[in-house]
């Protein structure tokens, strides 16, 4: 008996975390460490830049269109004279503090609608994936364009409108394992020690389903970003803030003659949703260790 | 269910859906603030009170909400949009001048997107580790994570700028005059860029789901058998498992014609193509409500066309998918 005991001790300790072993193959992928590490190099720069380099992105200081490494400017100015430079850590702010946002509304929607219909299945299910289907529908940017037209263009409104229109897959995903993990042995256990209804969503199946979520989560930043930036492009965003899309749309019609004014911003979105999909890549195979091989 | 039985219920839920549509898009435009007879009253130059609730009553905005919503479903239902104050048109006549411009968009960059894809994923599948499965892959992260005004405009700097091969905008040159033939070589000169960016999206999608379906149908038994009785390696690749792979891939795309539209609205302004896109932007910052919904309402009423079309062209594909 006590032999069996000490045995149970020396298995117990060499069983990690899963969080821990799921860390351990996400740093084992290349290049998510490199989409990670990018991605942290982004956010100091954005975040921690205008602290060094302090040049008002507002303010208009040499001639317009001073290309790139001219007179001190190292991303040159645009066509008003701004600094590139400063305005790409001011519109980085901007695109991923939408991003985050709207990714969260939409994955509070998401979450919601696919828990609910996954876990009661039935009427519930059919409407709410009915409602979710109504969703596809609609073309998103449409959509959205319609509302911040219509409410007003307020970094408010453009995160609504982008969160409002981008939660259906979050909701496909969520219901998707609500239906295969309410099936299993756990939950009927739990069920049977009385568990209410909230209990079993969402101290019992969420955890579990958590996985796919997070990964779909992580790119829906990415998507949420890339849609402020069209948004910002049609010159639907918030006069007063400045953000990636909005300094390619506003050096748009100049692009046959200073390209680079459009093409960094651009650079800038490009580099960030590369390092969000390679860290969601990253997660999809830590979390799936056996769909590595495909 | 027959065949024929479930087409008819997705026709019907389908037209449950664009009612929903209509709810919702009055709903919108019911809570937003400000009203038409604010905007006319706006483009007059100001009124005053009186003035305004004489428009209010003449548009019928005086009335309950659910009298106004009854109103405007009627019309509708009459293929009636609408009347933009902004281009003084009905808005149905709008819509259908600007629809033939935006479908050929659309569609000649999804055939592009689907084809190209199927020939790069199958390529990919045949050497999983080979060049084309690199290609694939760093397609796939490119289309993902490039914004696509930004592609569009790089696509001009290159090809109008450098090597100045294609126009820069617009879908016909006012100075090629000729016949049928000019005509259609013009336009698709002025197609090329505008498809080619679109495409650029969808293009990742779908080479990557290719490959990871081509993938899996070569791994199946029937696969295994048909190389064991000896059936030429193209015939295998091409009839038995292409077939039978190409079901995700029209499903995806099928299911992509909403994101397509949203795409093509970015494509068409940085292409100044006139289509639909062009004219929502446009009303938008005219402020000309009427437009606005009867696009959102149109361009839903396709995207249901194109999924009801996707499910009949999967059921022909694959016979085995179950009616219901």
């Amino acid at each position: 008996m006590a032999d069996s005991i000490a045995n149970q001790e020396a298995l117990e300790l060499k069983i990690t975390h899963p969080l821990s072993e799921m860390a351990v193959m996400f740093f084992r992928n290349h290049a998510a460490v490199a989409g990670l590490a990018l991605l942290i190099f982004i956010v100091l720069f954005t975040f921690l830049g205008p602290f060094i380099h302090t040049t008002d992105p507002f303010e208009m200081v040499w001639a317009p269109f001073t290309r790139p490494g001219e007179e001190g400017f190292l991303l040159g100015t645009d066509y008003l004279g701004r600094d590139i430079l400063s305005s790409m850590m001011a519109g980085g702010q901007v695109s991923m503090a939408i991003g985050l946002a709207a990714a969260v509304i939409s994955l509070v929607i998401g979450v919601t609608v696919g828990s609910f219909a996954g876990f009661y299945g039935g009427a519930i299910e059919e409407a709410l994936m009915r409602f979710t289907e109504f969703f596809q529908v609609l073309p998103t940017l449409l959509f959205s364009m319609v509302i911040v037209a219509l409410f007003g263009a307020s970094l408010l409104t453009v995160t609504l409108a982008i969160g409002v229109v981008s939660w259906t897959a979050v909701a496909r995903v969520t219901r998707a394992e609500f239906l295969r993990i309410r099936e299993l042995e756990y939950v009927a256990a739990a069920r049977a020690g009385g568990a209410h209804d909230g209990y079993l969503i969402f101290r019992v199946i969420l955890p579990n389903a958590m996985p796919p979520i997070v990964v779909q989560a992580n790119l829906m930043v990415g998507s949420a970003i890339l849609f402020e930036a069209a948004l910002s492009f049609l010159g639907l965003s918030d006069p007063n803030t400045m953000s990636w899309g909005q300094v390619i749309g506003s050096n748009r019609p100049y692009i046959l003659d200073a390209g680079f004014a459009v093409a960094i911003p651009g650079f800038a979105i490009f580099l960030t949703v590369l390092a969000i999909s390679l860290i969601g890549d990253g997660l999809n195979d830590a979390f799936n260790p056996k769909l590595r091989e495909r | 269910m027959g065949f024929w039985a479930t087409i008819a219920k997705r026709v019907g839920y389908g037209l449950l859906l664009l009612v929903a549509v209509l709810v919702l898009n009055f709903t919108l435009i019911s809570i937003a603030p400000g009203d038409i007879a604010d905007t006319i009253a706006g483009d007059m130059g100001g009124a005053d009170a009186s003035v305004i609730e004489e428009i209010r009553t003449r548009y019928g905005l005086d009335q309950p909400f659910y009298v106004q919503l009854w109103r405007y479903m009627s019309r509708v239902a009459q293929l009636d949009l609408g009347h933009s104050y902004f281009f003084n048109t009905a808005v149905t006549t709008l819509i259908f001048e600007k629809l033939f411009a935006t479908l050929l968009l659309v569609f000649s960059a999804q055939i592009l997107a689907v084809i190209l894809g199927t020939v790069l994923g199958v390529l990919a599948a045949k050497k999983p580790n080979g060049a084309v499965s690199l290609t694939v892959t760093f397609l796939s992260l490119f289309g993902f994570a490039a914004p696509v005004f930004w592609t569009g405009i790089l696509l001009i700097i290159l090809f109008v700028s450098i090597f100045p091969i294609f126009p820069v905008a617009g879908m016909f040159d006012v100075t090629v005059e000729g016949g049928f033939f000019v005509q259609l070589i013009d336009l698709l000169h002025h197609l090329t860029l505008p498809m080619i960016t679109l495409a650029s999206i969808f293009l990742a999608l779908y080479s990557r789901l290719a490959r990871a379906s081509m993938l899996e149908v070569l791994g199946t038994d029937y696969v295994r058998t048909a190389r064991a009785k000896g059936v030429p390696e193209r015939t295998v690749l091409y009839k038995h498992a292409l077939r039978n792979a190409l079901g995700p891939v029209v499903t995806v795309a099928g299911l992509q014609f909403s994101a397509v539209i949203s795409g093509a609205v970015v494509v068409e302004s940085v292409f100044s193509w006139p289509g639909l896109g062009t004219l929502a932007l446009q009303s938008i910052l005219a402020r000309d409500t009427p437009t606005i919904m009867g696009i959102l309402f149109f361009s839903s009423f396709v995207v249901i066309v194109f999924n009801i079309l996707t499910d009949i062209a999967l059921r022909l594909l694959d016979p085995r998918i179950k009616s219901g």
